[in-house]
């Protein structure tokens, strides 16, 4: 029975990365500071709103309402992603593994196809390309459908994740590119989302009332506004911590390559 | 009446990030009275107008990821004068209200005439909102540009 099965693993996978990412977080380190409890604190946001976008109450009004349904997207593909981004996943893991390991893993992390899609160009097709793909085209027929719906939320969690982190990410990233090029894809993506907010108020998807797509067009530009103003602030509290006088010789390799 | 100023003064200010990051927040702060104002508290504007161009959809979907950028640039820029003692009260209130008149006049004439973006109301003879619009853009514009020269007469403070 698919409609008990996929919430019971989504739950299961959640408990069990908030437990691995507290161990690691808590596991003593000699002659090290102590994990952020901050980042701890992210890390835990970031699944709950992951818990609360594919479980529970809102993700049953998906099924049946298309507010309910933007309001799912917007936290697992732009909160979530955000908070998980925030919580600096990968730091902890190359902290907490073993040498041999962390090095697998930031090989792992430097290959080719995850440079790619970490790049802010590529991220940004993947994540706003297929919100086009799903709302501006025949496919926003699947929707409906009860199983894709997980598999939905999972990808645009994963390339809000890529998105995002490409943006603003604070995990050792050898290849991070230059802020105006950063700047220049933000501008882009926010772009491209409220143009697609206002051309589904404006040509609703196949059979949805023409009332309830407007609702949800707004939701998804007004929400997505609220959203993306945090990660431009971010992305702009960055600059200014790189690019502060003193400290510009230091930072300019991390700003060009 | 004391003379004009000098063009070098003005020139300056005019390259000053001063007058540029107030530049961008003016323009944020018209896009931020016009969505509160005409969008949410009068509901004058539409959200989405059936007029509404291809072409008018893109450039109003640029622009509004512009000013969302300009708005949080803006301050930060400004924050960056400032720690780095280029920060001018005069060049930075020059910048403003310019930015703020050019993109009124902008979303008088290029998104609400040329490209039907939205009209500022609807079921109404629009000829005097329209003036009306453009006018407070002037205005504006008129009052960013004799900041400007001031600046550039008194360009301490």
């Amino acid at each position: 029975m698919p409609s008990l099965l996929l919430p019971l693993a989504l739950a299961a996978a959640l408990i069990l990365a908030a437990g691995v990412y507290l161990a690691a977080a808590a596991r003593p380190r000699t002659g090290r500071n102590l994990w952020p409890a901050h980042r701890s604190l992210l890390w835990l946001l970031g699944l709950a709103t992951i818990a609360a976008a594919g479980l529970g109450p809102l993700a049953d009004a998906a099924h049946e309402r298309f507010p309910a349904h933007v309001a799912a997207h917007l936290l697992a593909g732009m909160l979530a992603p955000l908070l998980i981004v925030l919580s600096a996943p990968g730091t902890l893991a190359l902290r907490t593994l073993d040498v041999s390991r962390a090095r697998r893993l930031s090989r792992l992390l430097n290959s080719g196809c995850l440079r790619f899609l970490t790049d802010p160009a590529p991220a940004a097709v993947l994540n706003i390309g297929s919100l086009w793909v799903l709302y501006a085209t025949p496919a926003s027929r699947v929707m409906q459908a009860d199983g894709l719906h997980y598999l939905l939320l999972g990808h645009f969690f994963v390339a809000g994740y890529l998105f995002t982190v490409s943006i603003i990410g604070i995990d050792p990233a050898p290849h991070r590119r230059s802020f105006q090029l950063r700047l220049a894809v933000l501008v882009l993506a926010i772009a491209a989302h409220s143009i697609l907010a206002k051309h589904i108020a404006g040509h609703p998807p196949a059979r949805m009332p023409a009332a309830a797509a407007e609702q949800g067009a707004m939701l998804m530009y007004y929400g997505g506004d609220l959203l993306e103003i945090i990660l431009v602030a971010l992305f702009c509290a960055q600059w200014y911590r790189a690019s502060r006088p003193a400290a510009a010789q230091l930072d300019r390799r991390a700003m060009t390559t | 009446m004391t003379s004009a100023a000098p063009r070098s003064e003005l020139i300056g200010v005019l390259r000053s990030k001063s007058f540029w990051s107030a530049f961008l927040i003016g323009i944020a702060l018209m896009a931020g009275v016009d969505e509160i104002v005409f969008h949410q508290l009068l509901g004058w504007h539409h959200f989405y107008d059936k007029a509404t161009s291809d072409v008018g959809l893109l450039s109003d979907g640029l622009l509004h990821a512009g000013e969302l950028v300009a708005l949080v640039a803006g301050f930060f820029l400004l924050a960056d004068a400032r720690r780095r003692g280029a920060f001018s009260t005069r060049a930075a209130w020059a910048g403003l209200f310019v930015g703020s008149g050019l993109f009124q006049l902008w979303d008088g004439i290029i998104d609400h005439k040329v490209l039907g973006v939205h009209q500022i109301r609807y079921d109404v003879e629009i000829r005097p909102y329209d003036l009306a619009w453009n006018a407070a853009g002037l205005a504006l514009l008129a009052v960013g540009a004799g900041l400007t020269v001031l600046a550039a007469r008194r360009p301490a403070g």
